[in-house]
């Protein structure tokens, strides 16, 4: 809402003292943010000016040199617009002013002093669409009433500020002048002035001959007068200025007043012309696919969601949006139709949502107040009497449903202090009420206060409160801190401490998008789920929620391998959704990708390679607890994995994850990623960690290969070793894996590391031997292996 | 004799003195101190000596020999102590070479921010909780004080999946459920953060974004006024941004609350002069706050009667600008590596 202070000031006095900055910032203290405030016209050093003299610039075919008395002198200006000529009265920017493109300097153009210029509307800041024709040519060119040597922009009615206000959803009474006025009035505590309706009426009841008829209820209340004779004409300069400096572009004297009313009391209006509307007015929904066309010449197609204005045959406006083409006023109109109604905001924010957001749609879907909807159309005729000279007929036709009794809230003062944590005086609260134009009845501890209808917003005792601590001032409220019987706050830092230990394991921690594009979302994954597409996507990269976390992880080693980067170690934890059956959910994964050189430095350079995902999977879940109850087993892969380096993690027999290499069909990098589930994974509960006791004897440590086809997977042979074992084997190692020299063609040799201790003698070399042996024969028998000497 | 022995001792120290290595050192003791040596053949001699001279010659001998043998000793340490050293010397390394690089990973800067808040609320006794990303229109807005056709679901156009479920467009949502669960009908002090989603993507808006939410509900005669609210987030905000900052409180309008109150905290950058980063205001909006309106309360199982509550709410992603200087908000959810790297140390104790 863009707010003219000339306009406010039609309805409060402000002291003289108050500048445009000042009352912005005085409004956001009480809640109304501002977007921008300044001058209408942002230019300084600017004076009338006559071109007493114009010349043909001598090295230019399109430049002119001019003479122009400013008054106290008369200054030498090349001047480049078409219109430029001897006699017109001009805006001169003098050296030194500042436009809100330039600054003014004097200098030499071609040759030729030129100690100013003379300035174009748009040059002076006004936005194009407020430009009239003429202005678009070239230079402004003023009445002959301007006086040389004054200031252009008072001799325009420029002269106004302009603050740009952001307001919140529930403050529709402030998209209106008279609404800022009533809250300007409570900042400063003066009086807002009254609205000026009085006109004539005349002629027969409009009654008599015009028919209303609401055939719906999203249409609550319904006014129609009639205006005869009026004489279409340009606006007054005040009227034209105000709606510039609103943002709204002025086209005629009646259709002016019609923005006017509504940007004065927030009540939007349609004026039709009568003469082609007929005596009828009907509110209606619109059939389904009803056709419709606008002001702006678009053919719509309605739906019964729509609410429609029509005539007595067929639909002639769009109920708060946009009115129809056929009955709108013209420069031949001479009777209109005024209606003044408030629609359904629900319905009209819809309507207006699928058609066009328009000042007049954004008020009716914010709430109007139903005793502004008389006022309003009290007031159009009261404007169309003085500046379209049209004769006001007798009566209006009324339907009305609304209730426009002021709202009666009862509260307690201890009650505002409480809220607020204050001790603000009884005196006090009631003043700011009474700032804001509140009556109230003072009841021993408690006040009855009556909120005029305006203040749709405020309904209960909490909204009281707000206004007081509003107009009292937050800033006067002293912060406390809240004194509370001591407890211990809680958390699960279980994330957390994931998130550290990825981070001590070398990993970068990343933050993706959860949306991902629908194609994707059955990657890197077999499981059976129905994929979560949104229904108003921003685009379609971004239409689906992810499954599997691997897509965002992989967007990002994309991102950086497109910028050269080969050494990446992400992680990731977040969410992973899915539709299963009519379950929606979303479980919490840990997601990772690494690729290039994982360690770094002098002789320690290693390439990440299996190994090193499957490494960082088993630190992760010995970490969390897990140690001996998981393990990485071999099955069928999604296609996008390599399916003889990827593995699923399995922890007591449940599928919590998977490692592994991504296929050569999706990139062709060395790339490894790890997923891990881990609201399955925290179902399997760890127990608590406890204290073993150390042996107090020493322990043995015997090495032992094994010469085993290519294909034995070492997992079994540690478990054979394990079983042939018994109590007394209390680690196995692998150490070490070998192909090549010495080892037969198809074989490989894996050698282990095997601790033996007693937590009740030392162990003999006999007994230990004996284990050895009984280890080795039955690796050798049951492996089909051979012991490597 | 006794001058022969005398001769002896001086020219071995001379010798042990002047030997330059391990080798000639064990030769001077040979020449004195071994079987045939010098010293040794004084004792031998010792028998063309009187009975009454020979103890005195013998222990003069003896004198003499652990003298020499003490000498002797001596260098042999030094000996030992240069060929160490020597050894040392030539083990000497290039020091300015890299070490061993163990690779350093790296939190992000949006989860350094929640860490950092969870901590300060914990602290004041708040419990950490979270709730579905994957929202019902229900706990997102009804439950909230916003009914379907609302004018201000417009501000937060949202991620709808079905009618029903949508991705929730404010971390809000959890005070509902928080709310719910608590059975009881206690007081709650919670903080929530995560992510939240909102349909629009432009330069300061991500459609994917984080936030941060805080409740607090207690019998209405304590704890929960404005004064109080207001206490915590000087708090809260004053441990983010700094000690210095100045907070602005101004109203505001949030369906869930009533009243409901815009922050706004002194610009960082110009100290409140007005500069390109407040928009010349001064000034920074950085949370949402209010007390929470008696419906919120009335429709999760409270009696706004009795019992009353603040809440509060604010963007992490701004926090974390504001924190670490990064400019553009798109950095953050970029994940370039040498971003993402940069942030790989511990964080400063304020």
């Amino acid at each position: 809402m863009k707010l003219s202070t000339n306009f406010l000031k039609d309805y409060v006095d402000l002291d003289a003292n108050i500048d445009v900055k000042q009352l912005a910032e005085d409004m956001t203290r009480v809640g109304n943010e501002y977007d921008s405030a300044g001058k209408l016209i942002n230019a300084t050093n600017l004076v009338i000016g006559e071109i007493v003299e114009c010349k043909d610039h001598p090295d230019s075919d399109h430049l002119h040199v001019c003479k122009v008395n400013i008054g106290k002198e008369i200054l030498n200006i090349v001047c480049g617009a078409p219109n430029a000529r001897k006699g017109i009265k001009v805006i001169v920017a003098l050296d030194g002013a500042v436009l809100p493109e330039k600054t003014i300097k004097r200098g030499v153009i071609r040759g030729q002093e030129s100690n100013g210029m003379m300035c174009s509307m748009e040059e002076l800041g006004l936005e194009h669409k407020f430009l009239k024709p003429e202005d678009r040519e070239g230079i402004a060119e003023l009445g002959e009433d301007a006086v040389v040597g004054e200031d252009p922009i008072k001799y325009l009615q420029m002269d106004d500020e302009v603050i740009d206000f952001d307001l919140t959803a529930n403050r529709g009474d402030l998209l209106s002048i008279l609404g800022m006025a009533y809250e300007v009035g409570a900042i400063y505590d003066k009086p807002v002035k009254e609205v000026d309706l009085s006109h004539k009426e005349q002629g027969e009841d409009i009654n008599k001959k015009f028919t209303a008829e609401v055939k719906t209820e999203n249409c609550n209340l319904l006014l129609v007068k009639k205006v005869e004779n009026v004489e279409i004409k340009e606006s007054p300069v005040f009227i034209k200025n105000r709606l510039i400096a609103s943002g709204i572009r002025p086209i005629n004297n009646v259709v002016d007043i019609s923005n006017y009313v509504m940007l004065e009391l927030g009540q939007p209006l349609h004026f039709y012309d009568a003469d082609r509307l007929g005596n009828k007015l009907v509110v209606r929904m619109a059939k389904e696919g009803e056709k419709l066309t606008t002001l702006d010449g678009n053919e719509r197609t309605l739906s019964q969601e729509d609410i429609v204005i029509a005539d007595s045959t067929h639909g002639v406006g769009l109920a708060g949006v946009m009115g129809g083409l056929e009955t709108e006023v013209e420069n031949d109109t001479k009777n209109i139709i005024i209606e003044a109604a408030i629609f359904d905001s629900v319905k009209i924010r819809k309507t207006s949502n699928k058609i066009l957001r328009s000042e007049a749609s954004n008020r009716f879907e914010k709430g109007l107040d139903p005793n502004r909807t008389y006022m309003a159309a009290e007031r159009a005729c009261t404007l169309l009497e003085k500046y379209a000279n049209g004769k006001v007929v007798t009566g209006t036709v009324v339907y009305d449903k609304t209730d426009k009794t002021d709202k009666e809230i009862d509260i307690a003062f201890q009650n505002v202090n409480d809220v607020l944590g204050t001790i603000i005086p009884n005196e006090e609260i009631l003043n700011v009420f009474r700032k804001l134009g509140f009556t109230y009845k003072v009841n021993g501890q408690k006040a009855t206060v009556k909120v005029p209808t305006r203040r749709m917003d405020i309904s209960i005792k909490e909204d009281l409160i707000e206004e007081v601590s509003r107009i009292y001032g937050v800033d006067n409220i002293q912060g406390k801190l809240p004194v509370v019987p001591m407890r211990q706050g809680s958390y699960d830092k279980t994330l957390r401490e994931i998130r550290n230990k990825m981070i001590a394991l070398g990993l970068n921690e990343t933050l993706s998008y959860i949306l991902i594009n629908d194609k994707e979302v059955h990657q890197y994954t077999l499981d059976e789920f129905e994929k979560l597409k949104l229904l108003d996507p921003i685009t379609e990269d971004r239409n689906t929620l992810r499954y599997s976390m691997i897509p965002s992880l992989f967007k990002i080693f994309e991102y950086n391998e497109a910028r050269e980067q080969k050494d990446i170690s992400i992680f990731e934890i977040g969410k992973g959704f899915y539709k299963k059956g009519e379950v929606y959910g979303e479980d919490t994964k840990l997601c990772a990708l690494m690729t290039g050189k994982y360690s770094l430095g002098l002789n320690n350079t290693k390439n990440v390679d299996f190994y090193t995902v499957k490494g960082v999977a088993e630190e992760i879940l010995e970490y969390l607890g897990y140690a001996n109850r998981y393990s990485f087993i071999k099955g069928e892969f999604p296609k996008e994995m390599h399916p003889g380096q990827s593995a699923y993690i399995s922890v007591n027999g449940a599928n919590v994850g998977m490692i592994g290499k991504l296929h050569p069909n999706v990139t062709k990098e060395n790339v490894y990623v790890l997923e891990i589930n881990l609201d399955q994974l925290f179902q399997k509960k760890v127990g608590k960690m406890k204290y073993k006791e150390i042996s107090k004897f020493p322990t043995v440590k015997k090495d032992v290969a094994f010469i085993v086809d290519k294909k034995a997977i070492s997992k079994d042979i540690e478990k054979t070793i394990k079983n042939a074992g018994g109590s007394l084997l209390t680690d196995i190692e692998v150490f070490d894996v070998y192909t090549g020299t010495n080892i037969e063609e198809g074989k490989k040799s894996i050698a282990y590391s095997l601790t033996f201790s007693d937590n009740k003698k030392t162990l003999t070399d006999e007994e230990i031997n004996n284990l050895m042996n009984k280890i080795i024969d039955t690796v050798c028998k049951k492996m089909n292996a051979e012991l490597r000497k | 004799m006794q001058e022969q022995i005398a001769k002896i001792k001086e020219n071995a120290l001379e010798e042990i003195k002047n030997v330059q290595d391990a080798k000639s050192l064990n030769e001077v003791r040979v020449k004195y101190l071994g079987k045939k040596g010098e010293l040794t053949q004084v004792l031998r001699g010792m028998g063309t000596l009187a009975p009454e001279e020979r103890p005195i010659i013998g222990s003069k001998v003896n004198e003499v020999r652990e003298l020499l043998e003490n000498a002797i000793k001596e260098k042999e340490e030094k000996f030992a102590q240069e060929a160490l050293q020597r050894k040392l010397e030539s083990e000497t390394i290039d020091i300015t070479l890299p070490g061993t690089k163990i690779k350093r990973g790296s939190k992000h800067p949006v989860n350094r921010v929640i860490e950092e808040i969870e901590d300060l609320f914990v602290s004041m006794g708040y419990d950490v909780v979270s709730g579905p990303e994957l929202e019902t229109d229900e706990f997102c807005f009804e439950r909230l004080n916003l009914p379907k056709g609302h004018p201000a679901r417009d501000m937060q156009d949202s991620f709808y999946i079905t009618n029903e479920y949508l991705l929730r467009t404010q971390t809000s949502a959890v005070q509902a459920r928080t709310m719910l669960a608590n059975t009881e009908k206690t007081p709650i002090r919670m903080i929530c953060a995560g992510k939240t989603y909102r349909r629009e993507d432009d330069a300061t808006h991500s459609h994917q974004f984080g936030q941060v939410e805080g409740l607090v509900i207690d019998k209405k005669e304590r704890n929960v006024s404005l004064a109080d609210l207001k206490g915590t987030l000087e708090v809260f905000v004053k441990k983010l941004i700094g000690k210095n900052c100045e907070l602005r409180f101004r109203p505001s309008y949030f369906p869930f609350t009533e009243p409901s109150y815009e922050v706004d905290v002194s610009c960082f950058k110009c100290g409140g002069k007005g500069c390109n980063i407040c928009k010349q205001t001064g000034w920074i909006e950085i949370l949402g706050s209010g007390i929470v309106h008696p419906n919120v309360l009335k429709m999760n199982g409270y009696d706004p009667e009795e019992y009353g509550g603040f809440a509060f709410g604010t963007g992490l992603e701004r926090l974390a600008m504001f924190k670490y200087g990064i400019p553009d908000m798109r950095y953050l959810y970029a994940n370039d590596i040498r971003f993402l790297s940069q942030f790989d140390r511990k964080d400063e104790e304020i």
